[in-house]
């Protein structure tokens, strides 16, 4: 075998203990899963709430959007939004402010593998446990959900692709905590700005057109308002390739600010602790 | 009038203990202002596509929501902080201290935190609600904001008496941070009048979590759309929910053990 065959073999043999692992600790955490993801509801069911008034009262439909297509939207909303929970640039804070980054330095592998599989594997626990909660949000909203196969198929790999963007942007974003350990202020402002550029509020459409041109231009709208459009809108077969492609195209870009700022970064680090 | 004093007491040490960390002040601002700003965002769209939300015309709504962020604003400087120690303190056993002080002690747990800083929110809620009362098509009388700042009172009662319900739990089941971050999660309904909910969901905010009695029955105060009966009720059910929570606080009081010993 070859080195690099071999080299390859040890990273997927990594992602697989990892993630695996990280399901057995997570499924203890049953309860306190539940409580998080039922707290989580709430902002999407006031925003459902919210356009489907709106909605009725002007007749069934806002800007051609239906009360059944909101529903759908929304639920499957859930699912991306719990696939766009990844570590945080707080994360970071807390690795560096409390010296956990010295012995993450000391392996033979880049702290970031350690995160996007940890995560990932705990994606598969809430992805689980969600089904029955979207099996209830189904039956109190009624939503209008028809996809077909290849938008299913799309959607699968989209969620992946929406956790990948998202754990790079918020890493690139996490190297600030090299320079201050105040990232709170810059990282609640990127997510307000997410929450109007992504899809998170509302189904861009809704958005004023410049809003929506400024949203072409960032990564946001590919790591949320893609994957749900996907499965609940009517995208060409084209359009759904081509988001794929754009996902990649981010995590692409994101990945490369990611190593950039980190090889800055780390030597910025000194070990605070023993 | 003894717990009042030791109530400021406590207010004044905190204070001046918190007020040595003044950078705190400025990311809090600008926190605070990130997240008004979000939410007139939200509500402008919102009322690009309509005129009135279930009745409810934008300045109106712009009540309600100064509203839930200066009253978030209470909850997080003093409620949240002292059921947060109270909770760590049944865990860790070190409730003994102030249970052995010579001063009632549901009244002790809840005045020895606040996080000063965090009442930025009050103020920018307040700019929120004023700029919606100056909004309104009718004037607000004096009546009306008397009414509407004695049910703002009364609300802060029951959203404090909900919040020691739930950490008094802690004598049974360690753990209840999660159920802290529901609350967290919940909360958020309060933007809205909740009259715009589902039957389900409106009686869930209404009784299970009190938030339909702490803003949406104020707000209807200030917007001159409140019924005699409503706000007898909201006031009858802070005082029966703060007398249960007073047997409730004893009755959860006999299960601490300490983990001193």
């Amino acid at each position: 075998m070859s080195a690099e065959a071999g080299r390859l073999r040890s990273y997927v043999d990594y992602y697989l203990v990892r993630g695996r692992t990280q399901i057995q600790a997570n499924f203890q955490y049953r309860v306190a899963t539940y409580m998080w993801l039922v707290g989580m509801l709430a902002e999407p069911v006031v925003y459902l709430v919210v356009w489907t008034t709106i909605a009725e009262q002007q007749g069934g439909a806002v800007q051609g959007i239906t009360t059944g297509q909101f529903a759908a939207y929304y639920i499957v909303w859930t699912l991306v939004r719990n696939m766009n929970i990844v570590f945080t640039p707080y994360g970071w804070e807390w690795r560096i402010r409390e010296g956990e980054l010295s012995a993450a330095l000391l392996r033979p592998l880049h702290p970031l593998h350690e995160d996007i599989a940890g995560f990932a594997g705990w994606k598969v626990v809430t992805l689980v446990l969600w089904l029955p909660i979207a099996a209830l949000l189904w039956l109190a909203f009624d939503p209008v959900l028809d996809p077909t196969l290849l938008e299913v198929a799309v959607f699968s790999v989209a969620i992946w692709g929406a956790y990948l963007i998202r754990t790079m942007f918020l890493s690139a974003l996490g190297m600030v905590t090299f320079w201050t350990t105040r990232v709170s202020a810059l990282f609640e402002l990127m997510v307000a700005l997410e929450l109007l550029l992504s899809g998170r509020l509302v189904p861009l459409p809704l958005m004023p057109e410049w809003a929506q041109r400024t949203a072409d231009l960032l990564p946001f709208k590919w790591s949320f308002y893609f994957p749900i459009d996907a499965l609940v809108g009517d995208l060409s077969t084209r359009e759904l390739l081509g988001g794929l492609l754009m996902q990649l195209f981010w995590i692409v870009v994101l990945t490369a600010v990611f190593l950039a700022a980190w090889r800055f970064a780390v030597r910025r680090y000194s070990a605070v602790g023993n | 009038m003894r717990g009042l004093r030791l109530a400021w007491l406590f207010f004044k040490l905190g204070s001046l203990n918190e007020l040595q960390y003044r950078a705190n002040f400025f990311v809090q601002l600008l926190q605070s202002a990130v997240a008004v700003a979000t939410a007139l965002v939200v509500l402008a769209l919102v009322y690009s596509h309509t005129d009135d939300l279930n009745g409810w015309s934008q300045p109106e709504l712009l009540v309600v929501m100064g509203i839930q962020i200066l009253l978030g604003g209470v909850i997080r400087t003093t409620i949240q902080p002292n059921m947060q120690r109270l909770m760590e303190d049944v865990r860790d056993g070190r409730l003994d201290f102030a249970l052995t002080k010579p001063e009632d002690s549901q009244l002790l747990v809840s005045v020895r935190e606040v996080r000063i800083w965090r009442a930025v929110d009050v103020f920018s809620g307040g700019a929120v609600l004023a700029y919606g009362v100056a909004g309104l098509d009718r004037a607000v009388g004096v009546a009306d904001a008397l009414l509407f700042l004695g049910l703002l009172a009364f609300g802060a009662v029951t959203i404090y008496c909900f919040w020691l319900l739930i950490a008094t739990l802690a004598f049974w089941i360690v753990n209840v941070w999660e159920i802290m971050e529901l609350f967290e999660g919940i909360y958020q309904t309060g933007r809205w009048p909740v009259s715009i909910y589902p039957a389900w969901l409106r009686f869930g905010v209404t009784f299970l979590v009190p938030i339909a009695f702490a803003i949406t029955v104020p707000a209807e105060a200030i917007t001159s759309r409140l019924e005699w009966t409503t706000a007898a009720v909201a006031v009858g059910f802070a005082i029966a929910l703060f007398a249960f929570t007073r047997w409730w606080w004893r009755f959860g009081l006999r299960r601490y053990s300490g983990a001193s010993a």
